[in-house]
């Protein structure tokens, strides 16, 4: 096999997983911004239903992004894989047992009438959207500082941190502004699925979270430039070879995480969909025109990931104890074949699931009204 | 700096814990899956309302159980980067690549269409819900297939190669990774063994409502489903079985010597020890009981080839060691940077041993400067657990046969029609449906500690595949665990045992027992 060479697979597997995390944020990110509004916009245990299940049928495909990012990670990138959940230990633990609330508490939480079991699994949905949407957050904030590890010579990743000291200002602020984020889309989703009530409140909802959003990425974007250190590297071997994270070299300064954006302006696009989107799917959402709001809404979500990613491109991971160590995408990946293989599954499951998933929205698509609740309500969640 | 030893005993708890409660739900979802495809083409072809019903009844009990095989599931995706971070980075670029197409191939498929499945009946004509059951089906099954191929390839790590550039292992052929032995008969095993327990769940409710004298007809034409669909299953799991067996003896000698208990070899064809005490520090079994010649049909199928016995394996075993020491001295040549020919070549010759010399670490951290004493202490570490491994394949074996015996006894009955009448053999099959669960984690059991002191047999020792954690962090996980894990499981067992009891009632159609006049009152539910 050598129809791509080792180099441009490298880029493109960073170009398929930033594919993958888009997709989790877009898709699993709606249903995490429902269920975080949930206890908020639901007045009654009938227009709590129509949020639940406006949802229902589709939250576990979307879940699948998720697992399926993590899988990628691994075969692709398996050094990331690796010294990030390990170091990040604590903070992806929280993330799984808030996701436990989900599968569960979508499908057993209507399965008795007692409104305190209800209540108790609503809840529990919250904690399973609002969690895993912030902690994300925190992550991507604290990559973007620099995380402290570093290898030794048998390539065994050793983490110095604490967990407290991941909740720093800078990355609590990520955290908050993808929270709102998400919380934005969510809204804006059900003012898609739902009407009456649920939908005016959720009309409400979305201007308020997608303002915050935008303030906070704008806040972010400042502080990025003058007050964070961006890393760059200043020597590394061939890079269209296998190459051992440790010998190349690195250099971190001010400001440096906007140097991408000097080199290559068009990538300015992306922190102006940022915010473009959100205006727009504010907008679109006053209006009306309730699928215009959620394409722009989704955009935005892209525009605000990838303006991170740009930010960082090569890195994905810098050390800030030991900035040799640091990862990026060009000595943190599988070997040539495994990138190779991986990227023909890819091609081929990719657009498969995107029509198969497409079909299930189309035949579950339309309101979500009490009405129906009320008709079917043995067999709704 | 390596683990200690606490770190990483707490890690294997924590995973043999979290996987062994994964697989209390996993095998329901595969088989169950096919049942329900089975009523649900029955309903399309023949129209009859009842097997409609059968459908939406036994699926509210599989979406009960669907639930918690994902709330568990996404905790083992994440566990290797977690907990086994020197095993992801060591093997990651082989064994990521199942797990990647896992999730595109199979978790995919499954969870985009069992959110159909429940909320599509009156969006989609029939044949169309029946082709949604089936890909949910297909998409459970692949993803047996796809993990199976990862845990097989931990069992024999074939088409992979160690990088000195990179200090991991490379896949060399991923053909050889996906056609492996031990994977596709692990496959077949683990999915018939998963039929089998979701034929068993079916059998054992279905036999309490005719014990109940309540909605016998719908229990009847279920009972008709799973005894069949059962009795092939469990034959398939028998037949699988024994071919698992013998893939084993071909690829991990140690593992059927210490099933067998097996100490020293005998001659041609060895006899099988039915009962015993195996007893690692002496290494004999005690009491043993032994039918001549079986053990050695058994697993070399022929009369003249040896099963090799543990102390035998475990001499060879000490010479892979001192090669070990060899490979590992060579690769400190190369790291140090001499990257000359004769270098890399002296590596070559010695690599394939390199994984034994990694056994040595335990004992002193250079390898090279082992003592006889601990090259000693590494061969015995390469023996498993004898007296367990031995216990769990004979109590796997057991449940397998009896339940041969309910299936066929209730096919048989079935299709005489007295089915009903046979009291005795409704009660053994209630009494009976958590048998299947015993059998598939006693079978786990077998496999995975089987393995040790490995993770990668042969390759990577357990003891340096975790993570650089302490102790503290894996205390707090693992309380986490078995919080939520026993909290979720009260909530389920109380769900299930509900919605048993209930029946066909719970599907609210005016048809079933709970809902006709005369009926004791007082059950109201969803
Ligand atoms: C023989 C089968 C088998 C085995 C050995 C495992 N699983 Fe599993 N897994 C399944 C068979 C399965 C399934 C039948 O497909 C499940 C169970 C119930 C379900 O909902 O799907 C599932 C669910 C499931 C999910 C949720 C998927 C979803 O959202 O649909 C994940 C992420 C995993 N598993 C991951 C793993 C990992 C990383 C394992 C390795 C330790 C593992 N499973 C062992
Ligand atoms: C769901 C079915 C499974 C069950 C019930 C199961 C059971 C177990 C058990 C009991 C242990 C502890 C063994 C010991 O420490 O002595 C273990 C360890 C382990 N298993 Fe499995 N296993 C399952 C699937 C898998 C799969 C599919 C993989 C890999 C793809 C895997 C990888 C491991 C690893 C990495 C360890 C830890 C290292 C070790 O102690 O050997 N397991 N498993
Ligand atoms: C009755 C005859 C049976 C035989 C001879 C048999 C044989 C085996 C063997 C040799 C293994 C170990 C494979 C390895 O480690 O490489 C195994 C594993 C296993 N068995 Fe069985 N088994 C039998 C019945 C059953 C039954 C009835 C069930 C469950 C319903 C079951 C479920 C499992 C599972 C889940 C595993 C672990 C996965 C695997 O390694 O394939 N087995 N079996």
């Amino acid at each position: 096999m050598t129809f791509i060479d080792y180099e441009t697979l490298k880029l493109i597997w960073w170009l398929f997983i930033g594919v993958l995390l888009i997709g989790f944020a877009v898709m699993d990110g709606f249903d995490m911004g429902v269920t975080t509004w949930l206890p908020f916009l639901g007045k009654t245990d009938d227009e709590r239903r129509v949020i639940i299940n406006s949802v229902g049928p589709v939250w576990e495909g979307n879940q699948t992004w998720f697992i399926t990012a993590g899988g990628a990670i691994f075969a692709a990138w398996p050094f990331v894989y690796a010294a990030a959940f390990s170091g990040l230990y604590i903070a992806l633990l929280l993330v799984l047992f808030a996701l436990f609330f989900r599968p569960v508490g979508f499908d057993y939480r209507s399965k008795l009438e007692d409104p305190r079991w209800r209540n108790m699994w609503d809840w529990g949905l919250f904690v399973g959207g609002a969690i895993p949407a912030t902690v994300f957050g925190v992550a991507f904030g604290n990559l973007l500082l620099g995380l402290p590890f570093h290898y030794d010579d048998t390539l065994r990743s050793f983490y110095t941190g604490s967990f407290w000291a991941l909740l720093n200002p800078f990355a609590l602020l990520c955290g908050l502004t993808s929270l709102s984020m998400l919380m934005m889309h969510g809204a804006i989703y059900l003012q898609l699925r739902t009407d009456g009530e649920v939908q005016t409140r959720a009309t409400k909802a979305a201007v308020a979270a997608g303002i915050i959003c935008a303030v906070l990425f704008a806040i972010a974007g400042i502080w990025i430039a003058f007050g964070i250190e961006g890393y760059r590297i200043t020597s590394i071997p061939d890079v269209n070879s296998a190459v051992n994270p440790l010998t190349k070299t690195v250099e971190k300064s001010i400001g440096g995480w906007l140097s991408n954006y000097h080199t290559y302006p068009w990538m300015m696009l992306a922190p102006v969909s940022g915010f473009a989107g959100i205006a727009i799917a504010l907008w679109a959402g006053k209006q009306k025109y309730e699928r215009t709001a959620f394409l722009f809404s989704s955009i935005a979500i892209a525009g605000i990931i990838l303006t991170a990613g740009f930010s960082m491109f090569p890195f994905i991971m810098p050390s800030s104890t030991d900035m040799t160590s640091s990862l990026t995408l060009w000595d943190a990946v599988s070997s040539y074949k495994t990138l190779g293989i991986m990227f023909i599954v890819t091609l081929i499951f990719l657009p498969l699931i995107t029509v198969y998933t497409s079909w299930v929205y189309r035949v579950m698509r339309g309101k979500v009204t009490i009405q129906q609740i009320q008709d079917n309500t043995h067999t709704s969640y | 700096m390596l683990p200690s030893a606490e770190v990483v005993d707490l890690s294997r708890l924590q995973f043999g814990a979290t996987a062994l409660y994964h697989f209390l739900f996993v095998p329901l979802t595969l088989g169950m899956t096919w049942i329900l495809v089975i009523m649900e083409s029955v309903y399309v072809m023949t129209g009859k309302q009842v097997y409609k019903d059968m459908t939406k009844f036994w699926g509210k009990l599989f979406g009960i159980n669907f639930a918690m095989g994902v709330t568990t599931g996404i905790t083992m995706e994440f566990q290797f980067g977690t907990n086994w971070a020197y095993y992801s980075h060591y093997v990651g670029d082989i064994f990521g690549a199942p797990l990647a197409i896992e999730g595109m191939m199979a978790f995919f498929l499954e969870s985009t269409f069992v959110g159909l499945f429940f909320f599509g009946w009156n969006r989609l004509s029939k044949e169309k819900h029946l082709m949604v059951t089936f890909l949910v089906a297909i998409g459970s099954n692949l993803s047996a297939l796809w993990i199976l191929i990862a845990n097989g390839w931990m069992q024999n790590p074939v088409g992979a190669e160690f990088n000195y550039e990179t200090m991991r292992m490379e896949l060399t052929n991923f053909a050889e990774v996906i056609l492996n032995p031990v994977a596709q008969v692990k496959f077949v095993h683990t999915v018939a063994a998963g039929y089998t327990t979701a034929a068993m769940f079916v059998l054992g409710i279905s036999s309490w409502y005719l014990l109940k004298k309540r909605d016998t007809g719908f229990a009847l034409r279920s009972i008709a489903v799973a005894s069949g669909f059962g009795l092939a299953s469990v034959i398939s799991v028998i037949v699988l079985g024994d071919e698992s067996g013998y893939t084993t003896g071909e690829v991990q000698k140690v593992k059927l010597a210490a099933v067998e208990a097996e100490w020293h070899t005998e001659p041609a064809p060895a006899s099988f020890t039915v009962m015993g005490l195996p007893n690692r520090d002496a290494e004999r079994t005690d009491y043993a009981v032994k039918i001549p010649y079986v053990m050695g049909i058994i697993a070399t199928r022929s009369t003249t080839e040896e099963v090799m016995g543990l102390i035998d394996i475990k001499n060879e075993n000490e010479q892979r060691i001192r090669n070990g020491m060899t490979a590992y001295a060579d690769l400190q040549r190369i790291k140090s940077g001499d990257k000359s020919d004769e270098a890399i070549a002296a590596f070559k010759k010695s690599k394939d041993d390199l994984g034994f010399g990694l056994l040595l670490k335990k004992y002193t951290p250079n390898v090279t400067d082992a003592t006889e004493e601990d090259i000693k202490h590494a061969a015995k570490d390469t023996i498993p657990n004898v007296f367990v491994l031995f216990w769990s394949f004979r109590v796997m074996v057991a449940m397998g046969v009896l339940m041969l015996f309910i299936f066929a006894a209730s096919f048989y009955f079935t299709a005489k029609r007295t089915i009903s009448k046979q009291t005795w053999l409704l009660r053994l099959a209630l009494f009976a449906i958590p048998v299947p669960w015993i059998a598939a984690e006693a079978g786990w059991i077998v496999a995975e500690m089987g393995r040790q002191p490995w993770t990668i047999s042969g390759i990577l020792p357990t003891h340096l595949s975790t993570s650089s954690l302490g102790a503290g962090e894996l205390y707090f996980s693992i309380a986490g665990f078995i919080g939520f894990y026993t909290l979720l499981l009260i909530v389920e067992m109380f769900l299930m045992f509900r919605y048993a009891r209930l029946g066909p009632s719970s599907l609210h159609t005016g048809r079933y027992y709970f809902e006709r006049a005369g009926a004791p009152a007082g059950l109201t539910s969803h």
